[in-house]
């Protein structure tokens, strides 16, 4: 069957009342669950996978997919209004996401994150129509080896949110590095730095931390240095985007696309390191009067772009479970399940043995995408008026928030200490100046760099020379050291031009 | 989680007048689940499948399901048997993976201070080869390890998990140690089988429904099972390819500590007559489940032997 019949016979299907209606209530639920803190579209569908019992599998899942589209597009709103990212893929939206909400911005922020993820959306499912079974094979070709080289351009970047001082960023960057190494070590099986917590064995959740570090830290830092009597309530600014808003965001939602979908088909990629590739490229990239904007006022291409990338890569990772029935993230894996509760085995041939079902299913991501815009641009309004609250209870209401949600979660004691001993940590970090992304960023990193990296060494018997032999891996460690030197050696030649200049 | 029990209740209200008319059926009004796994995992699974079948049969009239995950079930472990000791109808779900992470993680609480009720379902290991490998069948990857085994790099999930131990298993077969092994661990497993099938690793080891698609669409080669009997018919196992290695990753149903003997042998007849019913049959063709029903005192002795084969194996991988 070709694309185009595929398509044809997809919609067909999907474009029933009943259909429809399952694609609304995953979309509703999905973006709910988005907006809610710690909740992952993975706990959800784990938590709806009963109904596999009694619901076609059509029906399901199109209510899958509705729920996995619908949290990326919530995921942004708490990341912007209330610096709480509701999962870990939007992290870096909060970065300038949550500066221009401060700045009376916040409408423009959530109009951007929507239309960039209605985008990028749309971008992935066309991939997974069109090249996904091509780009799968070439992701196939990336070992360990690679990874751990992208890891490597990826910390790279890391040069972009360090802030003023390197020394502070890069203790910043330590400190995440140190908590990424807490939990059961994969390679060996021994456990570090658990300290015979057996709550700790399994690492610390990132999405905790980032949540620790971001609402809770800041949340205390306002309550200590608080001056009383002064109320100010925050501008709410206009809702829509300027002309000049949607101009400067167009660029990024396009780069931001593209940059994701691949990283999400990788079987070892995953949504946060487009994101933080897509934050430096944009930062790097954004017109010299804007640049100011960013780390200050908040940038909206700083918001578009990650935005973009972390839809584009989520539409990605559908594309080795549906190719390969490879599920390469905690979502897919649990996908991957409920096809089994119906008998399907999803592997290489479920393009073919049931190409009825899949098709019906990348229809209704499709319609998913134009529900979610549909239903999130009128939602901009009423979530933007959460900045009208006063600070003292809006505050309360975030560490309230982000206490049920990490309790609600995992019902552990453990993680609550976790959540406001990390928040006491941020606290003083906000105090003395030193940043608080390069903690998050070491830590979703440190891990995944350091397994990519023994893995890779395991298989070669212990020869690093691996890393350069293998041209991928060369190739994109030139390019690291490119992004690493590039700027500072281009700073050099205009210098040296500005130097030479007047005596000429 | 409370939407499920609100389900279940709601369910159970109204089947309410069909319950009395079996109420000879009806082993227990409620029951309380407890899964040290998150939803969506292997005994989660397991235990959704089992309320499924007992609550349409009219065995049991609500479930209530708590999930408390980590560390391979030491972290549920212990809260289970705090808080459910001496109760009568609760059950936890669990299986082979916990007796290697309490000897792993050195917990104080262990299978052997809750109650064995039976063995429900277990699944075989296998081995398989990228399609394209120079190694066609069991001889030569063995001759590979025997040989070569630091070259022989094989992917897997986590250290000390089932995949690991069966390849400790192997090595040890054809004397050499455990700890020889060029063992590949990957969390999870797309990615494990994205490096087998770009023939990253020379070879893979995993759960044998993990592979059965790749197989089957001909992008692995399928070397060996370790089931006591053939899971694909042209797949030789281990055992009568002349390696006396039987290894599954079993699920089965526990019940609390300080079980009387009279609740211990009622939550028996339950899961026995759960398992003879037909829907149960039907329910473990369709998630591809193998039957591996053991109950009692054999049940007992299997986890005796279980554990003690576990200790083995991770004490020469240096675990323990």
């Amino acid at each position: 069957m070709d694309v185009w019949s595929g398509l044809a016979l997809g919609f067909g299907n999907a474009l029933t009342i009943t259909n429809l209606g399952w694609a609304l209530l995953g979309c509703f639920l999905g973006t709910a669950i988005g907006v809610l803190p710690g909740i992952g579209p993975a706990l959800t569908i784990a938590l709806l996978l009963p109904i596999t019992f009694q619901v076609s599998a059509t029906g399901a899942f199109i209510l899958f997919c509705g729920v996995f589209y619908g949290a990326m597009y919530g995921g942004s709103t708490t990341s912007i209004l209330l610096n709480t990212p509701g999962e870990s893929g939007s992290i870096i939206t909060a970065l300038e996401g949550a500066k221009m909400a401060k700045n009376g911005r916040a409408g423009p922020a959530l109009v951007t994150a929507a239309i960039g993820s209605f985008v990028a959306g749309t971008v992935g499912t066309l991939g997974i129509s069109f090249i996904g079974p091509v780009v799968v094979e070439l992701a196939l070709k990336l070992g360990p080896a690679e990874y751990f080289s992208l890891m490597v351009l990826c910390f790279a970047t890391v040069s972009a949110v360090l802030g003023g001082s390197a020394l502070r960023g890069l203790a910043s960057l330590g400190l995440g590095l140190l908590i990424g190494l807490v939990g059961i070590d994969l390679q060996t099986g021994q456990p570090r730095l658990t300290f015979g917590v057996p709550e700790l064995l399994d690492g610390i959740d990132v999405v905790l931390v980032a949540v620790a570090l971001f609402a809770v830290g800041e949340t205390l830092y306002l309550a200590w240095t608080h001056v009383g009597g002064k109320q100010e309530v925050r501008e709410v600014g206009r809702l829509m985007m300027s002309k000049q808003d949607l101009k400067r965001s167009v660029g990024p939602w396009w780069r931001g696309s593209l940059l994701g979908f691949p990283f999400g088909v990788m079987p070892a990629g995953g949504t946060e390191m487009p994101t933080m590739l897509s934050y430096y490229a944009e930062r790097k990239l954004v017109r010299p009067e804007h640049r100011h904007e960013f780390g200050t006022t908040g940038a909206i291409e700083g918001v578009a772009g990650p935005e973009a990338a972390n839809n584009a890569a989520a539409a990605g990772v559908l594309v080795p479970m549906l190719t390969l029935g490879l599920p390469t993230s905690a979502t897919a894996a649990i996908m991957l399940s409920a096809f089994q509760s119906y008998g399907i085995q999803p592997g290489p041939l479920l393009f073919t043995s049931q190409a009825d079902l899949v098709w019906t299913l990348i229809a209704s991501l499709y319609i998913a995408n134009i529900m979610l815009v549909v239903l999130n641009l009128p939602l901009v309004g009423l979530w933007a008026r959460i900045l009208k609250i006063p600070q003292p209870q809006l505050y309360a209401g975030i560490l309230v928030f982000a206490t049920i949600g990490t309790y609600g979660i995992s019902n552990s004691v453990v993680d609550l200490l976790l959540l406001y001993g990390i928040g006491i940590i941020a606290m003083f970090m906000r105090r003395f100046d030193f940043p608080t992304a390069p903690v998050v960023i070491g830590m979703i990193l440190g891990p995944m760099a350091e397994q990519a990296m023994r893995q890779a060494l395991t298989i070669s018997q212990g020869d690093w020379t691996t890393f350069i032999t293998r041209p991928v891996s060369l190739c994109i460690l030139l390019i690291a050291v490119l992004a690493l030197a590039g700027p500072r050696l281009w700073g050099l030649v205009v210098r040296n031009r500005a130097d030479t200049a007047p005596t000429a | 989680m409370l939407r499920r029990t609100l389900f279940s209740a709601a369910a159970a209200g109204a089947l309410l007048p069909l319950c009395a008319a079996r109420a000879a059926e009806q082993h227990y009004a409620t029951m309380n689940v407890f899964i040290p796994a998150g939803p969506g995992g292997g005994w989660d699974g397991l235990g959704r499948a089992m309320e499924q079948v007992a609550r349409q049969a009219g065995m049991v009239g609500s479930f209530q399901f708590e999930n408390v995950g980590g560390a391979g079930g030491t972290v549920g472990l212990p809260r289970f048997v705090a808080q459910r000791r001496g109760r009568e109808g609760a059950i936890m779900v669990a299986g082979a993976i916990m007796v290697g992470s309490v000897l792993a993680n050195k917990s104080p609480v262990g299978i052997k201070d809750v109650t064995p009720i039976a063995r429900m379902t277990s699944e075989p290991g296998i081995i398989v080869v990228p399609a394209n490998s120079d190694i066609q069948d069991l001889k030569g990857f063995i001759d590979a390890l025997k040989n070569n085994p630091g070259g022989t790099s094989v992917a897997g999930g986590s250290a000390g998990g089932m995949d690991h131990i069966l390849l400790g298993l192997l090595l040890k077969s054809v004397g050499r140690s455990a700890k020889d092994a060029s063992y590949v661990a990957f969390a999870g497993g797309g990615p494990a089988q994205a490096a087998i099938l770009g023939a990253q690793v020379k070879a893979g080891i995993s759960g044998y429904s993990e592979f059965a698609e790749q197989i089957k669409a001909g992008r692995m080669r399928a070397l060996a099972t370790s089931g006591e009997t053939r899971s694909v018919e042209n797949v030789p196992t281990l055992k009568e390819s002349g390696i006396d290695i039987v290894l599954g990753n079993w699920r089965g149903v526990f019940g609390p500590p300080g079980l009387n003997a009279a609740a211990r042998d009622k939550l028996v007849k339950f899961v026995t007559e759960l398992h003879a019913l037909p829907a149960w049959k039907e329910l473990l063709q369709r998630q591809g489940w193998d039957d591996a029903f053991l109950s009692g005192d054999a049940f007992d002795a299997f986890l005796k032997q279980d554990e003690a084969a576990t200790r083995q194996v991770l004490t020469e991988v240096g675990l323990i």
